[in-house]
């Protein structure tokens, strides 16, 4: 069984998993990070989303249901649960009413998250498509939007 | 769902990875970004009992430059090539593909090696006449585009070969363009167009038009690029609707064939007229 | 401590209390829960559309690593109980025996087959490879019409027919209306129309997942349901477990949509596995098999005949219908577009109509509620058909509205119902100002023009609906097994706070944030002083769940209720502690408060506080301020609004793009605004979703090719366009928050704005209707095929 060392939410821990383990059920079964869960089996509806480091160190979004625990050996992954719960993401979401049963909440947020690392202050076409990734069937993503555009309009945001 | 189990192997080195294959024998399959992989091992539509990740072979990753040629590793993402001013058709052709998470993941060599014909990079390298870098036991050979796809989810590749880069001509001085429709923004396309264009004195020096969704693999519309040759720009929308001459698109829940062969001249005509203007 | 509440909390946009563990992955999806000594289960599902099974044979699953059991339906045909099907809508029904395992035969490809228990997840899916079954294959019988034929193959050898019923609503007949018969020989003018509902998949998030722990002899089960209350009573009327012995908990539940107002053969399976077994046992539905074993929506065939007057009055409406049921019978499959019959004069003034519709078996997954159930399909098919009229005649399809819609209320419609209040005028002139009606028309004008190939459409919907579901005495009339009314308990513990205990049971909705501000007005309670207890039938041991918009409109009105009847328990304690007489009392600013002396004022807290200590209470005073209420509704409520969509088309490739979409709603009053806007932003994404984007599609086999989020497209962020909303607010006469409802309204207003739009776009090319969705290629074959044909005229 490969053994890997995966630092998750700023926690190093080393495992053995079957290969055949998926990062999104490593998280969720070996590590108790119940937060990031699964909606879809072919990669479609973004639920599970999580930042995890590439070869250059930097957090990139990714679809941690279509990532082995293997592929992820020796990165860092960020998950909902390493937000702190008072991410500007996470404090515009509520302001804004961008979740109603929140099931696609945490995977949407680490999308936004991911999307205003690189586009810092989008446009709303560069948000809707920045968020194209991720599904979600309540809110008709109109709040999703104004939340992600005020997140970027906090200070806490332009300025990191 | 839960992919059946494999064994997982993730060599240092080119070399190291084909020796693996060789060893795993047929049942062995190749895990770049895992992007078209892993969802056909969750559904158990496949239940290889090696996967050979290549993740951990440096060489395969990054763009260099080779004279007129530009070099980009098998491993390089989709997020890497969209980003990578170079190569605008392939740059333009990657930032469409899935979502970004996708792109974050998916790699040029998976995407080529997978070969389905809805995916958006094979018409995009096909269009750019580029040629592709197999290694294998025997050593290395090079394939050009035109002869890389064979069959519906189908290349050249032998089971015990790794796709290791794509060399893709600069095409200086040529305009380009990459143009789909899809059902949603995250679908596969219906249809797709890669066009590129040299104008020379008024008039269309050169044109190549590749084609996605139109059949089995990626298909360049010779009649086009001959009706284009030489001819003055006017003449783009004649061009255009011979694109769908020799092909044999798919007719499924998403289009049919009529459609599709009527997109194909509509997009074709559309790309044209964005590179050539 | 005599609080006062000087903002009223109803109509403020208060933040959800809901959010904090949502946004921080702290939350219990029952996927998410475990219990110690739990087993997991995985099921093996038909590859077929119609066989009989002639052999199961799960030995090799028995013997593999980790598994602890596998069965078959025919291990547990005595045990397992049936699937239940609460709505028979007529005597006749035909109500087919539906086993939670397939015991004999399978009749749709993902019906359960058998299932393996084992250690962990990943083994029991490995176990259920090694199961084999024999299939002798029947044939499938997948359209309505030719299911209908004679000679088609059967769904149901033992019922003789493919046909589960035929409902007939004539207003002739009701004493509701004139004849239909007669307005068609009088007719003027006569529009008639094929729409078709296609098949939807409600496609909620969170996949349905269930956990039950059979432990000492009781049954606690958590389930990603909608309906905890119902899913206990059936579970034990049909498994003969005691109803008191089984505990349900809807824990978070990531969404519904109807999808959920289900009792599903997965719950069942794995009660009965659990008992097989006696240890807690867990079933992790994935997506794909959601897609082809939870029911699907809408699916129906409507022909609809409209008579008219040439100055556009309607003087009838026809409407033939063919409801595909799927292979079974879900809890309400019949009722749904029964639910809808009572729509088909919409906001109008129509004085005959006639309805029938034909219920039929298919090889396919069943139907049941989606969003908006049944009123979805009547909203489309009437303003659909009222563009149509409108078209015939050469007039604005808002002037051709105006001349026919209801403008006095209240109105008994020609269906029987009637509504209390409304201005359709008003929702109307505000979403026209919204929208920049006269610009957009000019901007078409020009655009045909100048022969663009992009060209413009603009639609219309002015609809309205029944919510509030339901006045228990008509479901009894319609021959629904329950009634429909809802209950809530509030309890005022030592400090003043209150706990509210409902029998809706929200997955989104945000029920506990508005509940609170009800609390909070009704008593003076402050908003963060009141927590809201749901979905778990130990605390809410009795309810009728949430589903039909009903949850306010019925469960809303129950918690006042019970709010006034905790006030009248504390006036007696309030005026002793006051030393006044309880006549003295007004309530008034969050607290009861001496007439003519304010300042002289108790809260209820106050009087929490005495009956804690009961030291000094009124003689004959019960110590405690706790007080049920259950509201059976008189009537419905009938939210309305206009919607208004501009769409651009290219001709070229048939690519249709939302420009613009305006709503405005009239939900009667509203308790919180963030989340009525929240609704409606929902619902629109939802109908807009049914008229471009989904269709769940079947092979000539009976395989759904739309079996996963790959291949049914739902739309995302960057499919969808920014939405203007906004609201006129005509209270409802018809409970005493004047609320209507607004969870399903959007959905079925948006559908028919959007495809209006397109046929608008189109119709100078000879364009009279386009098929859903509305894909690139069937707006290209329309458009192909109306240019055909205005050639074939000019011919």
């Amino acid at each position: 069984m490969p053994r890997v060392a995966i630092t998750v939410d700023g926690t190093r821990y080393e495992d053995d998993v079957p290969a055949r383990t998926l990062l999104v059920y490593y998280l969720r079964e070996q590590l108790g990070k119940v937060g990031t869960v699964v909606g879809c089996d072919t990669s479609n509806c973004g639920a599970c989303t999580v930042l995890m480091t590439d070869s250059d160190g930097v957090p990139r979004a990714v679809k941690s249901c279509t990532v082995l625990a293997v592929q992820a050996d020796g990165r860092e992954v960020t998950t909902i649960e390493g937000l702190g719960g008072d991410h500007p993401v996470q404090r515009a979401f509520h302001e804004h009413h961008a979740l109603q049963c929140g099931f696609c909440t945490p995977g949407m947020i680490m999308a936004a998250v991911d999307l205003l690392r690189e586009t810092p202050q989008p446009t709303d076409q560069q948000v809707r498509e920045g968020l194209e990734g991720n599904l979600c069937r309540c809110t008709g993503y109109q709040n999703i939007v104004r939340a992600v555009q005020a997140a970027a309009a906090s200070s806490e945001v332009s300025a990191a | 769902m839960i992919p059946a189990a494999f064994d997982y192997q993730r060599p240092a080195t080119v070399a190291d990875a084909v020796a693996a294959l060789a060893s795993a024998g047929e049942d062995a399959k190749v895990l770049a970004g895992g992007h078209s992989l892993l969802p056909v091992l969750r559904l158990r539509l496949a239940a290889p009992s090696v996967l050979v990740d290549l993740a951990g072979v440096a060489e395969l990753r990054g763009v260099r430059e080779d004279g007129d040629t530009l070099v980009i590793g098998a491993m390089t993402t989709h997020a890497e090539l969209a980003a990578e001013s170079r190569v605008p058709l392939l740059a333009q052709a990657a930032a469409t593909i899935g979502d970004r998470q996708v792109r974050h993941r998916g790699t040029i060599g998976g995407s080529l090696a997978h070969a389905d014909p809805a995916g958006d990079l094979p018409a995009a390298v096909l269009a750019l006449d580029a040629e592709l870098v197999i290694t294998g036991p025997n050593g290395t050979r090079t394939v050009p585009a035109r002869e890389f796809f064979v069959d519906y989810f189908t290349t050249t590749l032998a089971p015990d070969e790794v796709l290791v880069e794509v060399r893709v001509p600069k095409l200086a001085g040529w305009q380009t363009t990459y143009s789909k429709v899809n059902r949603t923004a995250q679908a596969w396309a219906t249809v797709a167009v890669a066009v590129a264009v040299q104008r020379q004195n008024g008039s269309i020096a050169g044109a190549r038009v590749a084609l996605t969704g139109m059949g089995p693999t990626p298909v360049r519309a010779t009649a086009v690029e001959q009706a284009l040759a030489g001819a003055a720009p006017d003449r783009i929308a004649e061009a255009a609707a011979l694109a769908a001459e020799g092909t044999s698109p798919p007719s499924d829940h998403t289009a049919s064939a009529d459609y599709r062969r009527h997109l194909a001249t509509v997009l074709t005509r559309r790309a044209l007229q964005a590179a050539a203007g | 401590m005599t609080a006062t509440i000087a903002t009223p909390e109803i109509g403020r946009a208060r933040l959800r209390k809901e959010d904090a563990r949502l946004l921080t992955g702290r939350t219990r999806w029952t996927e998410n829960i475990t219990v110690p000594g739990m087993l997991h289960m995985a099921i093996l599902r038909s590859p077929h559309a119609h066989a009989r099974i002639s052999r199961v044979d799960v030995s090799g699953a028995l013997a593999a690593p980790n598994v602890v059991t596998a069965f078959s339906g025919a291990d547990v045909a005595d045990s397992q109980g049936v699937m239940a099907c609460a709505w028979p809508v007529t005597e006749d029904t035909v109500l087919p025996t539906y086993p939670p395992l397939a015991v004999s035969e399978v009749r749709h490809v993902g019906e359960p087959v058998a299932v393996v228990v084992a250690r962990d997840r990943a083994s029991a899916i490995d176990a259920l490879e090694l199961i084999d079954v024999d299939y002798e294959p029947l044939p499938a019988v997948l359209d309505m019409e030719a299911a209908l034929a004679e000679g088609a193959p059967l769904v149901h050898a033992e019922a003789g027919t493919n046909k589960c019923y035929t409902w007939v609503f004539d207003s002739a007949d009701a004493g509701t209306g004139g004849s239909v018969a007669e307005a068609a020989e009088q007719a003027e003018i006569t529009v008639s129309r094929r729409f078709v509902q296609q098949r939807l998949i409600p496609a909620f998030m969170e996949p349905r997942s269930v956990l039950v722990d059979p432990t000492g002899g009781e049954w606690t089960i958590w389930s990603a349901t909608q309906i905890p209350h119902i899913m206990r009573f059936l579970l034990s009327a049909t498994t003969g477990t005691p109803e008191h012995k089984i505990r349900v908990i809807a824990p978070d539940v990531g969404g519904g949509f109807g999808g959920k107002l289900a009792i599903t053969p997965e719950e069942w399976i794995t009660f009965t596995a659990a008992n097989r077994v006696g240890r807690p046992v867990k079933y992790i539905e994935s997506r794909s098999e959601t897609m082809v074993s939870g029911h699907h929506g809408r699916d129906m065939i409507q022909d609809v005949t409209l008579y008219a007057r040439r100055d556009g009055t309607v003087t009838g409406i026809d409407v033939k219908l063919l409801a595909n049921m799927g292979a079974y019978l879900g809890i309400v499959t019949p009722g749904v577009p029964i639910l809808g019959a009572f729509m088909y004069n919409g906001i109008y003034k129509f004085p005959a109509y006639r309805l029938e519709c034909t219920g039929v078996f298919t090889t396919t997954t069943k139907t049941d509620a989606y969003r908006g159930a049944g009123r979805p399909e009547a909203t489309y098919a009437i303003e659909r058909i009222m563009d149509e009229l409108a078209a015939e005649l050469d007039l604005d399809p808002l002037e051709v509205r105006r001349r026919n819609w209801i403008d006095q209320f209240p109105y008994t419609t020609v269906a029987g119902l009637e509504y209390d209040s409304g201005d359709y005028a008003a929702a109307t002139d505000k979403a026209m100002q919204l929208f920049g009606y006269e610009q957009l028309r000019a901007e078409q004008a020009a655009r045909r023009e100048a022969g663009d190939p992009v060209q413009l459409g603009i639609g219309v919907s002015t609809y309205t609906e029944m919510c509030g579901l339901a006045p228990s005495r008509i479901l009894g009339a319609l021959r629904y097994g329950a009634g429909g009314w809802e209950t809530a308990s509030v309890r005022i513990l030592p400090s003043g706070k209150a706990e509210v205990v409902t029998g809706t049971s929200p997955h989104g909705q945000g029920h506990v944030t508005a509940w609170s501000q009800i609390v909070a007005d009704q008593l003076g309670v402050p908003f963060e002083d009141v927590t809201v207890l749901h979905g778990d039938t130990r605390t809410s041991h009795k309810g009728l769940d949430t589903y039909g918009s009903r949850s306010l409109t019925v469960g809303g009105i129950a918690l006042t209720m019970a709010c006034q009847k905790v006030r009248e328990k504390a006036r007696p304690i309030a005026a002793h502690l006051l030393e006044c007489s309880p006549d003295d009392l007004e309530f008034s600013d969050g607290a009861f408060r001496v007439k003519g002396t304010p300042s002289a004022a108790k809260t209820i807290a106050d009087c929490a506080l005495a009956v804690f200590t009961s030291h000094d209470l009124p003689d004959g005073v019960e110590p405690q301020l706790d007080a049920d209420a259950t509201f059976d509704p008189q009537n419905f409520s009938f939210p309305h609004g206009t919607h208004l969509c501009a769409v651009e088309v290219d001709t070229e490739t048939g690519a249709v793009k939302i420009r613009k979409y305006v709503a405005v709603d009239d939900v009667g009053r509203v308790i919180n605004p963030l989340i009525v806007e929240g609704q409606v932003h929902g619902g629109v994404a939802q109908g807009i979703a049914q008229a471009l984007f989904e269709e769940a599609v079947y092979d000539a086999d009976g395989n759904l090719v739309t079996g996963s989020l790959a291949d049914y497209t739902i739309p995302s962020a960057a499919d969808l366009p920014e939405l203007v909303t906004d609201r006129t607010e005509t209270p409802s006469t018809t409970n005493p928050l004047g609320v209507k409802g607004v969870g399903e309204a959007g959905t079925i207003a948006a559908t028919p704005a959007v495809v209006n739009a397109i046929v608008d776009a189109l119709r100078p090319y000879g364009v009279n209707d386009i098929q859903m969705p509305c894909t690139p290629e069937r707006v290209w074959r329309a458009l192909q095929a109306g240019k055909q044909a205005s050639k074939e005229v000019q011919a």
